[in-house]
């Protein structure tokens, strides 16, 4: 016998987002420290080759890993950059 | 509470006088005599009740006589003998496979009563033909007369005035049915039929067609809008709930609409009300889904509140439920219930408290996390980006042992303004729990040095000021501190005083580990370093069986500011 059941997800169509055009060569990078341990290594080593480039660099950070980026960062980032680069890993 | 004044009669003292009570100009319920007041549970909103008051002994109406309490509207109902026979209409509602529906309806169908029959068509044309009836009845299609009218017992007749319901008698009384007979110019003769009989249950009861019935109606009424799935016949359902990804990798029971609505039945919530915004993906966890997730996860109804409001607290900013998902540390959130409804929902507190075995521990925490799984869109491997997990992340919840043993009153009384009586839930993002051993330790300094010596190893001993802890404090241990009188802030204190290390100690490269405090750091080698940030960053919860001198630690994930904060709440709005 046929059995119905009642949907147990949010019921929320994915919306579909293009990515974003690519930049070209970008004139101002943002690279994004989330604070895991060592991100900044990771990052210092990607900035002195930005640069090597003649690519400006802005560094940020999160407050925190454990929580999602401040709005007010990301806008930031978005204002004032072409790019942003995020460095996860411990 | 609808209060009226006591009618007078001629015949009949106030004492034996009783009342007729009708809602929106439905029959509600005759009351016992000599009622003036009564308690009814009915929905919000406007209603118009009428009373009127009945002698038994004519068996005639005196009129209206309520004075109708605050809120509600009162209609004049009018001596109306004439006028109903003019307006009224009798129905009965008949089964095929009920003896007193038997005996009834050859009088019926002799007086030209319109008759519905619940049973089927086949069924119902040999009843006719049985009982040599001059028609045959009507079919009363998907019970929708009979669920309007919701009889408990059949036969049933009804003196109806259009929609609205005048009367009913339910079973057989006779005297009563030759009345109403009589009301609706209608008489027959009921001689030969015994003076009182029960009647059957109505099929709107049966156990197999109720809950059927009561989802319809919360369907129509709007109470549940969730999307229905259909499951094949050829598909095995646990399968299918597999394949549809809605399970943690064991099997779920699946979410009917019957079974849901019936859940729903245990709280006071409409489905409808949000719980919260559940992360990543911000999903809207109503009522009615963390129910529809209850029941996916095994839960018993008297569970929902407390899922409810184990929901709730997951979905505070504070908790940072979205960063126990994605981590890649091992944390889940770790349900501890507080207070005399951990009880009433069956949960265990004592032996095996965080072990298998109780369907309520078993099912409260797995509710909680199949509604992140499946409401917040947060799927192991996907979004949970965990490096090991563990084996909690199933779902974990325990009650706390709050009986007369108990050192201390609850962890939720502790961190939160309930009264004593009062449940709460506290949310720990935790990781598995791990067994401390002291069978020695008989005064409370000696069992806190044991205790405060394990609690360093939370995260790893150079972890410092990161991790929060939970500490399950077992009934043997929790003995010491009771009757050593330490409460639960001394314990705490001694606790966060003697998880204090020398800087020295725990800077990068010292004893060959590299982990630790940056050296630039520490400008005092002798300076001691806390290990947790403040003395209730050491969560105590008491539970656990009578014997072994043992308690459990359950270590923390980034706490505070920096990560998740422990959240308390209340079930009490959720009942």
């Amino acid at each position: 016998m046929a059995l119905t059941i009642l949907d147990p997800t949010a019921e929320r169509a994915p919306t579909g987002r293009p990515l974003a055009e690519r930049p070209g060569p970008p004139a101002t990078v943002a690279l994004l420290d989330i604070r895991k341990p060592r991100g900044d290594v990771f990052l210092d080593e990607i900035e002195a080759l930005l640069r090597e480039r003649r690519v400006a660099v802005l560094r940020e950070a999160k407050p925190t890993f454990a929580k999602p980026a401040p709005h007010d960062l990301r806008r930031e980032i978005a204002a004032r950059c072409d790019a942003v680069i995020e460095a996860l890993a411990d | 509470m609808l209060r009226w004044t006591p009618s007078t009669d001629d015949l009949d003292a106030p004492s034996a006088i009783e009342y007729e009570l009708y809602r929106n100009g439905n029959f509600f319920q005759l009351t016992p005599p000599g009622t003036s007041a009564i308690g009814i549970y009915t929905q919000p909103g406007t209603q118009t009740w009428t009373v009127v008051a009945v002698d038994r002994v004519r068996e005639g109406r005196l009129g209206v006589l309520s004075s109708p309490a605050d809120a509600v509207a009162a209609a004049p109902a009018a001596m109306r003998d004439t006028y109903e026979r003019m307006a009224l209409e009798l129905l009965a509602l008949v089964k095929h496979d009920c003896p007193v529906c038997d005996q009834v309806l050859p009088a019926l169908d002799a007086a030209g009563v319109r008759i519905l029959s619940q049973s089927s068509e086949n069924d119902t044309a040999a009843q006719a033909a049985r009982l040599s009836l001059s028609r045959v009845p009507e079919i009363d299609l998907d019970l929708a007369v009979s669920e309007r009218l919701d009889p408990v017992a059949v036969p049933a007749v009804f003196l109806l005035d259009g929609d609205a319901e005048r009367d009913r008698v339910e079973g057989l009384a006779r005297d009563r049915l030759a009345h109403l007979l009589a009301r609706a110019g209608r008489p027959a003769s009921l001689e030969g039929l015994p003076e009182m009989r029960p009647g059957c249950l109505s099929r709107t009861r049966d156990p197999d067609v109720a809950p059927r019935l009561a989802a319809r109606r919360a369907r129509a009424e709007g109470r549940i809008v969730s999307r229905e799935l259909e499951i094949g016949t050829l598909e095995d359902p646990l399968e299918a709930l597999h394949d549809r990804g809605l399970t943690d990798g064991l099997p779920v029971v699946p979410p009917t609409p019957e079974r849901v609505v019936e859940t729903l039945e245990h709280t006071s919530r409409h489905p409808q009300d949000l719980v919260g915004v559940v992360p990543p993906y911000g999903g809207r966890a109503t009522v009615e889904k963390v129910a529809i997730n209850a029941v996916l996860a095994g839960c018993a109804g008297p569970e929902l509140p407390i899922v409810l409001a184990a929901v709730a607290a997951a979905c505070r900013e504070d908790f940072a439920l979205q960063g126990v998902v994605a981590t890649t540390a091992p944390p889940g959130p770790v349900v501890v219930v507080s207070g005399p409804y951990a009880g009433r929902a069956g949960m265990n507190a004592g032996g095996n408290a965080l072990g298998q075995g109780n369907r309520a521990n078993s099912t409260i925490g797995r509710a909680l996390q199949l509604t992140v799984r499946n409401v917040g869109g947060g799927r192991p491997g996907r979004e949970d980006r965990a490096a090991h997990g563990q084996p909690g992340k199933v779902g974990t919840a325990f009650a706390e042992r709050l009986d007369e043993t108990a050192p201390w009153p609850g962890l939720a009384h502790a961190r939160a303004p309930l009264g004593p009586d009062e449940t709460g839930v506290t949310l720990f993002a935790g990781e598995a729990p791990r067994f401390v051993v002291d069978q020695l330790a008989r005064d409370p300094d000696a069992l806190a040095a044991t205790l405060a010596a394990e609690l360093e190893h939370v995260g790893s001993r150079r972890a410092r000021l990161i991790h929060d802890a939970l500490l399950v404090v077992g009934p043997e241990h929790g003995r010491v501190f009771r009757q050593a009188g330490w409460s639960r802030e001394r314990l705490q204190d001694e606790l966060h005083r003697r998880t204090h290390r020398r800087a020295g100690d725990l800077v990068r490269g010292a004893d060959g580990i590299a982990d630790g405090l940056p050296a630039g750091t520490v400008a005092d080698p002798d300076a001691p370093v806390p290990k947790f940030a403040a003395p209730e960053r050491i969560l105590l919860a008491y539970a656990g069986g009578d014997a072994g001198l043992f308690s459990m630690i359950i270590g923390g994930w980034a706490s505070g500011e920096m990560g998740s904060t422990p959240v308390t709440g209340s079930i009490e709005p959720w009942r």
